[in-house]
């Protein structure tokens, strides 16, 4: 990262990034993100919310480097200790063939810890997404919501500078759903407590009202071939509960993302079926 | 609900029918019934054959018929030598099927250049009638043990690469994607998600080269008619003795049941994970 003192307590900068997915059959190139520039503060909660399809999942996992970019750069905060991010899935990313201290400390049996060392590792954090007396079961003893604390686990156990969330609870029934956001928010404290630095968080989700509650930042992109249309930072005092969801101020912020996401969506329609109009 | 209804607890019909049974009945019915269905079946071969008389013996065997011929069979230690030479192929054979065909469908699977390679050998394999190739192997590595072996793994090869290759092929992307996001090395990757993943592929793999297996080692041993618990059945079959014919089958049959349970304990041994495991015990 370049010494420029602007980007000094910057977490995540991308800069022009551009994916392209190559098409194996007709060898056609299929752009998914245009051009996009994000830079995300160090302990920030941002929050990505957009239409389908837009290329929100393609660029968390190009922030993981499960993929690589077709043009421009993006740059992540090198860490002494710990990763430098981890992706939290989608629902069934366990390993439904490992107990869940297995799963949860997975990240660091692969960094080469030893696993009694790993296991003693994961149980506090087992412990702080309320799994405690639960390590030793298998993954389809465990309900869904759970799960997605396991999965939390597994992510924070790495001890990652960012922690990347690719629509983590969108499997979940609505009042699981709440509880676990409160929860997340939560726990972002309560590894703050602990690991001192508080973590980077890249979100994604479609729900606005998730996205406003839990975010200090939400982007809202346009659709494919996507880019940043709006960034809109987000002042309701934290540490937040779900009360805040009933206040004016909440709901605003919840109508002017609303209404960026329906612009989008109407010219999509014209786009395709316009006549209909 | 009007005054005077009165409550009454739900209860499934299957439910009230079983209560009306005694208790230790309802707790071990499944055995009871299925031991009282063979049971029953034996008793009822055993009196038909009794009632035609002992001419008929040649033809048709008897339940006790073939306990007497079992009860002479095992004094022989020709017929010992006999079960040795089969349980050896049996096993030789499953084993060689084993070792060449897990790794062999795991590399087809794995990696896609093997499998172009692999691909048109398999399709060939499969449409081929396998027996056919028995004259050829009796050819090239005689009337032996050696043969037999072949003919057992012939059998039992394809029954476990293909399903194999199918269970690589088939993992869960998204967990190939948690490993990669971890920075697993490729032979963590494949030790930690792809072999687990491919487990019940292997297994069900060997279920049904068990049946292929069995049927190598049958027919390989009426074609050479060397040794074997197949030679027994042959032997009797030229002799009209149906009781001791009936017994090398029941035989093959014990050794079918014997390795399928093998097998059921190596699925309990590597699929703990698997929901409805620890609901069947
Ligand atoms: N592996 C791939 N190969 C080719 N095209 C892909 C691939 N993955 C995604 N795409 C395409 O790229 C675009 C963006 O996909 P992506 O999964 O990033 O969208 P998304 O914003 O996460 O959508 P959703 O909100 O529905 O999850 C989509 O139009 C999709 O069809
Ligand atoms: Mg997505």
């Amino acid at each position: 990262m370049t010494s420029a003192p602007a980007t000094q307590d910057l977490a995540l900068s991308a800069r022009g990034v551009r994916m392209e997915y190559l098409d194996r059959g007709t060898r056609e190139r299929f752009v998914a993100i245009e051009s996009l520039d994000l830079d995300i503060k160090q302990g920030e909660f941002v929050t990505i919310v957009g239409p389908s399809g837009c290329g929100k999942s393609t660029f968390v996992k190009l922030v993981n480097g499960l993929l690589s970019a077709s043009q421009g750069e993006i740059l992540v905060r090198s860490v002494a200790k710990g990763k430098s991010d981890a992706m939290v899935f989608q629902d069934s990313a366990l390993f439904p063939w490992y107990k869940i201290i297995d799963n949860v400390s997975y990240g660091l049996v692969c960094a080469g810890v030893s696993k009694k060392q790993a296991h003693e590792r994961a149980m506090p954090l087992i412990k702080l997404v309320g799994l405690g007396g639960f390590e030793n079961k298998y993954p389809y003893q465990l309900s869904g919501g759970m799960q997605q604390r396991a999965n939390l686990a597994r992510a924070l156990c790495v001890d990652p500078a960012i922690l990347l969330m690719d629509e983590p609870f969108a499997a979940l029934d609505a009042q699981t759903r709440e509880v676990m956001q409160a929860e997340l928010l939560r726990i972002w404290r309560g590894a703050e407590a602990e690991g001192g630095a508080r973590k980077t968080v890249l979100f994604i989700t479609h729900q606005i009202e998730e996205a406003v509650f839990l975010s200090d930042r939400v982007v809202v992109m346009s659709a494919r071939p996507g880019r940043i249309m709006e960034d809109i930072r987000i002042d309701l005092p934290r540490p937040r509960d779900l009360h805040v969801k009933r206040t004016p101020e909440f709901q605003e912020y919840q109508e002017q993302i609303w209404q960026l996401i329906a612009s989008q969506l109407k010219a999509a329609a014209s786009q395709f079926g316009g006549s209909k109009e | 609900m009007t005054a005077g209804t009165q409550m009454v607890a739900v209860t499934s019909n299957a439910e009230r029918q079983r209560s009306r049974m005694p208790r230790w009945y309802r707790r071990r019915e499944a055995s009871i019934l299925s031991f009282s269905g063979l049971a029953a079946f034996v008793i009822i071969w055993q009196l038909a054959a009794d009632l035609k008389g002992l001419d008929f013996t040649f033809f048709f065997a008897s339940p006790s018929g073939i306990i007497e011929a079992a009860g002479k069979e095992v004094q022989l230690p020709r017929f010992w030598d006999d079960v040795a030479t089969s349980a050896w192929e049996l096993l030789a054979g499953s084993g060689v099927a084993l070792g060449l065909g897990v790794p062999i469908g795991l590399a087809i699977g794995w990696y896609r250049r093997v499998g172009f390679m692999f691909d048109p050998w398999l399709n060939f394999f499969n449409a081929l009638p396998r027996i056919a190739l028995l004259p050829l192997l009796v050819l090239w590595l005689g009337l032996g043990t050696e043969m037999k072996i072949a003919a057992v793994s012939l059998g039992a090869f394809f029954s476990i690469v293909v399903p194999t290759a199918q269970g690589v092929k088939t993992v869960d992307r998204n967990l190939l994607d948690v490993g990669r996001s971890m920075d697993a090395s490729q032979g963590r990757i494949f030790t930690s998600i792809v072999l687990p993943a491919t487990v019940p592929y292997i297994i069900s793999g060997i279920r049904i080269a068990i049946g292929r297996g069995l049927i190598g080692v049958v027919v390989a041993e009426f074609y050479a008619q060397t040794k074997g618990i197949g030679v027994i059945i042959v032997k009797s079959q030229q002799a009209l003795n149906s009781d001791r014919m009936l017994f090398g089958i029941i035989l093959f049959t014990i050794s079918g049941i014997l390795l399928s349970y093998a097998t059921s304990l190596l699925e309990r041994r590597f699929q703990k994970w698997r929901p409805g495991q620890d609901m069947e015990e």
